[in-house]
C-alpha cells in the first residue's frame, strides 16, 4: 500500500509537463467514467515510475558525454577501464526493482481492468449488443427491442454490458473517454464492460483499419439521467421501421459517413443470426446461439472460455 | 494470355502517381543512358550484379535501401501532408482507395525494404572483417539473397505504376485482406515481394550463422567477439527462428486467396485470430532483428570514439541474449484488445517490461564508456547520442504500452504509431546512420565529409520530435492510426506541426545526399590511406580501406577482446609476413541475379494469374539453381605474388601517408 501513497504523491506532479500542452482537450486525460479514470491514473503512476530511469539516463548521457569530451584533459581518462562489479549491480538491479514494482502493478490492474469483467454496481447494468459493418455501427438493445445506426444512449452511473461482434472485417469498439476498447471479430463475441459516471455526448470511433470508410465509422455515444434515456428509446420506439433478417443484408451492405438510424422494433434473434452466420456455413446457426462464446474459444489460444461467476 | 493484366492496370487517372512514374523513367533513362555513354554495363555485370564479395554485396544492400528510404519517405510526406489538410468538410489530397495504399507501403518499405536491407547491407560489410574472414561461408548463397531481395523491391515498385499496393495496413490483417475484402492484386503483390525477400533474408541469417560460428579467425573465441559481430548473431539466430512463421503464413493467406481455402477467412472455420497471433510471432521478434545490430553498431562507436574498452561487454552479450529469448514471448503485446483473459494479458505485459531490463542494462553500458573516457563528438557519436535521449523516451512509452490497462485506451493510437517511430527512427535507423558513417570509409576508402554529416544529424533529430511529439499528444486526444479524415480541429495544429517535423527530416535527408556528393567530389581529400581512420579496435580497421578482395593477406591470429587495439599497443598490428600462401576464393557467379530477377517475375506472373509466365519461370529459377549445383568451377587461388603486388601498393601508400606504425592514439585524426 505504501506504493499507492508514494505513486498517489506523485501523481500531483505529472500536470506540470503537461501545462507545456496548454489547456488542449484530451480526450485520455479527461475521461468521463470509471474505467477510463482507473486507466489515465495508471498510466500516470506507470509514467512516472519509468521517469525514475528516464530522466537520470537522459541526464547522465548529456552529462557525461559533456565532462568526458576530448577537449577536456582535466578529465580522468581510464582506456581501460571496463568493468565494476559495483556498477554492474546496479544497472541490473534498479531497472529490476521498477520492473518488478511496475510489473505487480500490471498484474493487478489487467485483472481490474479486464474489459471482459462485469463492473462492480448495484445498479443493474443494461446490454447493447454491438455489430460493426461496412461501415457502420448497428446497436441492438435486446430489453428495450431496439436498434440503432451510429448512436447509443445510457444512463449514467449504469453499467453498461456491451457484446460485440462483427459482419464483415475487424474493427475495434472503441469510445476513448470512457475507457477501454475491443475488437469486434466476425462469427465471435467479445464483451465490453464500460460506465459514464458524468452526462455528455462522447465520440465512439473504430480504432482498426476495416477498408475505405473506415474513417467516417463513428458513433454518439449519450451518457443522460435516467429520464433523458427513457425519452431516448421512447424516441427511437417511436419510430416505426423494424429491423430483421429480411432487411439487414441492405442495411449491412458497404455504406460510408451514414446518418443516424433509428429502428423502433428489432428481430430478437438478429443478433445471434449475425454472431452465428459464419458457423457451419451458416445452417442450423440458431441451434449453436448459445454457445457462441465457446465456440469462439475452441478456435483460438487467444479467445477465452465464458467464465463462470 | 495475360491473366488478370490488362492495360487498365495502370492508373493513368492518378496524377501524382503518373508524375512519379514519369520522374522514374527519366532517371532511369539517364542511368541506363550513362551506363551506356560511358560503356559501364560489362563492368556493372561482372564487378557488381555478380559479384560474391559480401563488402559489394553490402554496398548493394545499402544503395538499394537508400532508393527505398527515399520512396518510403515520399510517401511519409504524402501521408502528413494529408492529414495536415484534411479536417472537416476538407477531404485532403488522397482519398481513401490511394492513402491505404501509401500508409502500407510506406510501412511495408520502410521495415522490409529499407531497415532490414540496411541492417544486412552492414552486416555484410562488417562482420566477415571483424571476424578475421575472407568472405562468408556461402558467398553464391548470399549473393541469391541479396537478389531475392531485390526481387521483392522490384514488385512493391512496380504495383505503384501496374495494379495497386494492398490497403490493408503493412500488417495484411485478414478478412480483411481476404479476398471477398481486398479483390485487386494489391494484397497478392504484399505476399509475393515479401514471400522472395523474406527467404533471402532467411538465407542470409543462415549463411551469417555458419558464417560466425565457422570461419572465425584463428584465437577469436566466442566471447572474444566483437560486440557488432555478436549483435548480429543474435539477430541471425531471431531471423532463422521467425522468418519461416512469416513464410508459413503468408503461404496460409496466399492459399486462401488463391485456391479458395479457408485458413484466415470469416467463413468455413476460418480464423483471423490465427493470422494476427502468427504474424505478430514473426513480427515481434522482427522488430529486435531490425534493433540489436543497431545497438552492436552505438557500442562499437561509443567505444572507438571514447577511446576506451566498452563498459560491460560480458554484460551486453548476455543483454543481447536476454533480448533474443524474450523477443520471442511477448507477441501478444501487439493485440491486448483482442479479447484474451487478464492472466494471459498480464503475462504478456509483464513479459514485454522484463525486456527492459537487458535494454536499460545496454545504456548504463554505453553511459559507462563514454565514463572516463575521451569522447570526440564526430557524427556517428551524435548518432549515438541522439539515441541514447530518444531510445529512452521511445523505451519508456514502450513500456506504458506494455501495461495492458493502458493500452486498452493507447491500442491503434498515434501514440502507438509515436512509439514505434521513436524507436525505429531514434533507435534502428539512427545506429544505421552511424554505422553508415562510421564504416563508410572502410567500404569507399574516404570519409564522409562531417560538416554535412551533423548538419544531417541536427535535421533528423530535431526533425523527429517535431514529427512525433505531437502524435503523442494526438494519440492522448483519442485519434487512431490510419485515418484518412478527421472531424476535431483540434487535431489539426498538431498534425500541421507533425508535417513540419517530417520536413525537417527531410532537410536532413538532403544534407545525407549533399553528404555523399561533396565526400566524393573531395574523396582525395578524404581518403583514408592508412586503413584505420578512426583509431579503431576490431579488426575491419587493420586492413586497407577498402579492403582487398581477400580482406586479409594474411588470416590475423587474436588473443583478446578489441583485438586491433591489443596489436597496436604490443607493436604487432600492419606486421608483414616473409611471404604469402595462396589464397582460396569464390568465383563470380550469375546465378544469384538470374535467379532473382526470375523470381521477380514468377512474383509478377502469380500476382496477375498469368500461370504460364509463373511456371515458366518457376522452371528457370530451379533450372538455373540445378546448373550452378553442378558446376564444379567455382573457386580459385589469387596466387601469392598478387598478393604481394596488391599489398606493396597499400602499404607503400600507408607509409607515403607519414602515419606512423604506432597510430593508435585518436587525436588529430578526425
Amino acid at each position: 500500500m505504501k506504493i499507492e501513497q508514494f505513486t498517489g504523491y506523485l501523481k500531483h506532479l505529472v500536470w506540470l509537463p503537461l501545462l507545456i500542452l496548454g489547456g488542449c482537450k484530451m480526450a485520455l486525460l479527461d475521461p468521463k467514467g470509471q474505467v477510463g479514470m482507473d486507466e489515465k491514473s495508471l498510466i500516470i503512476t506507470a509514467t512516472l515510475l519509468m521517469l525514475i530511469v528516464v530522466i537520470p539516463v537522459i541526464v547522465m548521457t548529456l552529462a557525461f558525454a559533456w565532462k568526458y569530451r576530448a577537449g577536456n584533459t582535466k578529465a580522468t581518462y581510464r582506456p581501460n577501464w571496463a568493468h565494476s562489479n559495483r556498477i554492474e549491480l546496479v544497472v541490473w538491479l534498479v531497472p529490476c526493482i521498477i520492473v518488478a514494482i511496475l510489473g505487480t502493478i500490471t498484474w493487478t490492474s489487467t485483472h481490474e481492468l479486464d474489459p471482459y469483467r462485469p463492473l462492480d454496481s448495484d445498479v443493474k447494468p443494461i446490454e447493447i449488443q454491438v455489430v460493426s459493418l461496412d461501415w457502420k455501427w448497428l446497436f441492438i438493445y435486446p430489453e428495450q427491442g431496439i436498434a440503432t445506426v451510429n448512436e447509443i444512449a445510457f444512463p449514467t452511473d449504469t453499467p453498461v454490458n456491451f457484446k460485440i461482434t462483427s459482419q464483415s472485417a475487424m474493427n475495434s469498439f472503441f469510445i476513448p473517454q470512457l475507457g477501454s476498447q475491443i475488437y469486434s471479430m466476425a462469427g465471435m463475441q467479445t464483451k465490453l464492460h464500460l460506465i459514464a459516471n458524468h452526462e455528455g455526448s462522447f465520440e465512439g470511433i473504430s480504432a482498426n483499419l476495416s477498408g475505405e470508410g473506415f474513417s467516417d465509422m463513428k458513433f454518439q455515444a449519450i451518457a443522460t439521467s435516467e429520464q433523458g434515456f427513457t425519452d431516448w428509446v421512447a424516441r427511437v420506439k417511436a419510430n416505426s421501421d423494424n429491423l430483421d433478417q429480411s432487411n439487414y443484408p441492405a442495411l449491412a451492405a458497404p455504406s460510408t459517413a451514414d446518418p443516424v438510424r433509428y429502428f423502433g422494433s428489432v428481430s430478437s434473434t438478429l443478433y445471434q443470426h449475425i454472431l452465428m452466420q459464419y458457423a457451419h456455413g451458416g445452417h442450423h446457426a440458431m441451434h449453436h446461439a448459445e454457445h457462441a462464446d465457446a465456440d469462439m474459444a475452441g478456435m483460438s489460444m487467444n479467445a477465452r472460455i465464458e467464465e463462470s461467476h | 494470355m495475360f491473366g488478370k493484366l490488362t492495360l487498365e492496370a495502370v492508373p493513368y487517372h492518378e496524377p501524382i502517381i503518373m508524375v512519379t512514374l514519369a520522374v522514374v523513367a527519366l532517371l532511369g533513362f539517364g542511368v541506363f543512358a550513362a551506363l551506356t555513354y560511358y560503356r559501364k554495363w560489362g563492368y556493372l555485370w561482372s564487378e557488381w550484379l555478380t559479384s560474391v564479395d559480401h563488402k559489394k554485396i553490402g554496398v548493394m544492400y545499402i544503395l538499394v535501401a537508400l532508393i527505398m528510404l527515399l520512396r518510403g519517405f515520399a510517401d511519409a510526406i504524402m501521408m502528413r501532408g494529408q492529414l495536415a489538410m484534411a479536417q472537416g468538410a476538407e477531404q485532403g489530397f488522397l482519398p481513401p482507395e490511394h492513402y491505404d495504399q501509401i500508409f502500407t507501403a510506406h510501412g511495408v518499405i520502410m521495415i522490409i525494404f529499407m531497415a532490414m536491407p540496411f541492417m544486412v547491407g552492414l552486416m555484410n560489410i562488417a562482420v566477415p572483417l571483424q571476424i578475421g574472414a575472407r568472405d562468408v561461408a556461402f558467398p553464391f548463397l548470399n549473393s541469391l539473397s541479396f537478389w531475392l531481395f531485390v526481387a521483392g523491391a522490384i514488385l512493391v515498385n512496380v504495383s505503384l505504376g501496374v495494379g495497386e499496393f494492398a490497403r490493408t495496413g503493412w500488417v495484411a490483417y485478414p478478412p480483411l485482406a481476404e479476398l471477398g475484402y481486398s479483390p485487386g492484386v494489391g494484397v497478392d503483390y504484399y505476399i509475393w515481394a515479401l514471400q522472395l525477400s523474406g527467404l533471402g533474408t532467411l538465407l542470409t541469417g543462415v549463411n551469417f550463422l555458419v558464417t560466425v560460428f565457422k570461419m572465425r579467425t584463428p584465437g577469436m573465441t566466442l566471447m572474444k567477439m566483437p560486440i557488432f559481430t555478436w549483435a548480429c548473431t543474435f539477430t541471425n539466430i531471431l531471423i532463422v527462428a521467425s522468418f519461416p512463421i512469416l513464410t508459413a503464413t503468408l503461404g496460409l493467406l496466399t492459399l486462401d486467396r488463391y485456391l479458395d481455402m479457408h485458413f484466415f477467412t470469416n467463413e468455413l472455420g476460418g480464423n483471423a485470430m490465427m493470422y494476427i497471433n502468427l504474424f505478430w510471432a514473426w513480427g515481434h521478434p522482427e522488430v529486435y532483428i531490425l534493433i540489436l545490430p543497431a545497438f552492436g553498431i552505438f557500442s562499437e562507436v561509443i567505444s572507438t570514439f571514447s577511446g576506451k574498452k566498452l563498459f560491460g561487454y560480458t554484460s551486453m552479450v548476455w543483454a543481447s541474449g536476454a533480448i533474443t529469448l524474450l523477443g520471442f514471448v511477448v507477441w501478444l503485446h501487439h493485440f491486448f484488445t483482442m479479447g484474451s483473459g487478464a492472466n494471459v494479458n498480464a503475462f504478456f505485459g509483464v513479459a514485454t517490461m522484463i525486456i527492459s531490463v537487458p535494454t536499460g542494462v545496454k545504456l548504463f553500458s554505453w553511459l559507462f564508456t563514454m565514463f572516463r573516457g575521451r569522447v570526440h563528438f564526430t557524427t556517428p557519436v551524435l548518432w549515438t547520442l541522439g539515441f541514447m535521449v530518444t531510445f529512452t523516451i521511445g523505451g519508456m512509452t514502450g513500456v506504458l504500452l506494455a501495461v495492458p490497462g493502458a493500452d486498452y485506451v493507447l491500442h491503434n493510437s498515434l501514440f502507438l504509431i509515436a512509439h514505434f517511430h521513436n524507436t525505429i527512427i531514434g533507435g534502428a535507423v539512427f545506429g544505421y546512420l552511424a554505422g553508415f558513417t562510421f564504416w563508410f570509409p572502410k567500404a569507399f576508402g574516404f570519409k564522409l565529409d562531417e560538416r554535412l554529416g551533423k548538419g544531417a544529424f541536427w535535421c533528423w533529430f530535431t526533425g523527429f520530435f517535431v514529427a512525433f511529439m505531437p502524435l503523442y499528444v494526438l494519440g492522448f486526444m483519442g485519434m487512431t492510426r490510419r485515418l484518412n479524415h478527421y472531424d476535431n480541429p483540434l487535431w489539426q495544429p498538431y498534425l500541421i506541426v507533425a508535417f513540419c517535423g517530417a520536413a525537417l527530416i527531410f532537410c536532413g535527408i538532403l544534407f545525407q545526399l549533399a553528404q555523399l556528393i561533396v565526400s566524393f567530389k573531395n574523396r582525395e581529400q578524404l581518403r583514408d590511406l592508412t586503413g584505420d581512420p578512426w583509431g579503431g579496435r576490431t579488426l575491419e580497421w587493420s586492413t586497407s580501406s577498402p579492403p582487398p578482395f581477400y580482406n586479409f593477406a594474411q588470416l590475423p591470429t587474436v588473443h583478446t577482446l578489441d583485438a586491433f587495439y591489443d596489436m597496436k599497443e604490443k607493436g604487432t598490428a600492419y606486421q608483414r609476413p616473409e611471404n604469402y600462401s595462396p589464397i582460396h576464393m569464390p568465383k563470380n557467379t550469375a546465378a544469384g541475379v538470374v535467379i532473382g530477377l526470375l523470381g521477380a517475375v514468377f512474383g509478377f506472373a502469380m500476382i496477375w494469374h498469368i500461370w504460364w509466365m509463373a511456371g515458366l519461370s518457376f522452371l528457370g529459377m530451379v533450372a538455373t539453381f540445378i546448373v550452378r549445383s553442378y558446376n564444379q568451377d567455382v573457386d580459385y587461388y589469387v596466387q601469392p605474388d598478387e598478393i604481394e603486388r596488391i599489398e606493396d601498393r597499400h602499404h607503400a601508400r600507408f607509409e607515403a601517408h607519414g602515419n606512423a606504425l604506432n597510430s593508435h592514439s585518436l587525436a588529430g585524426q578526425v
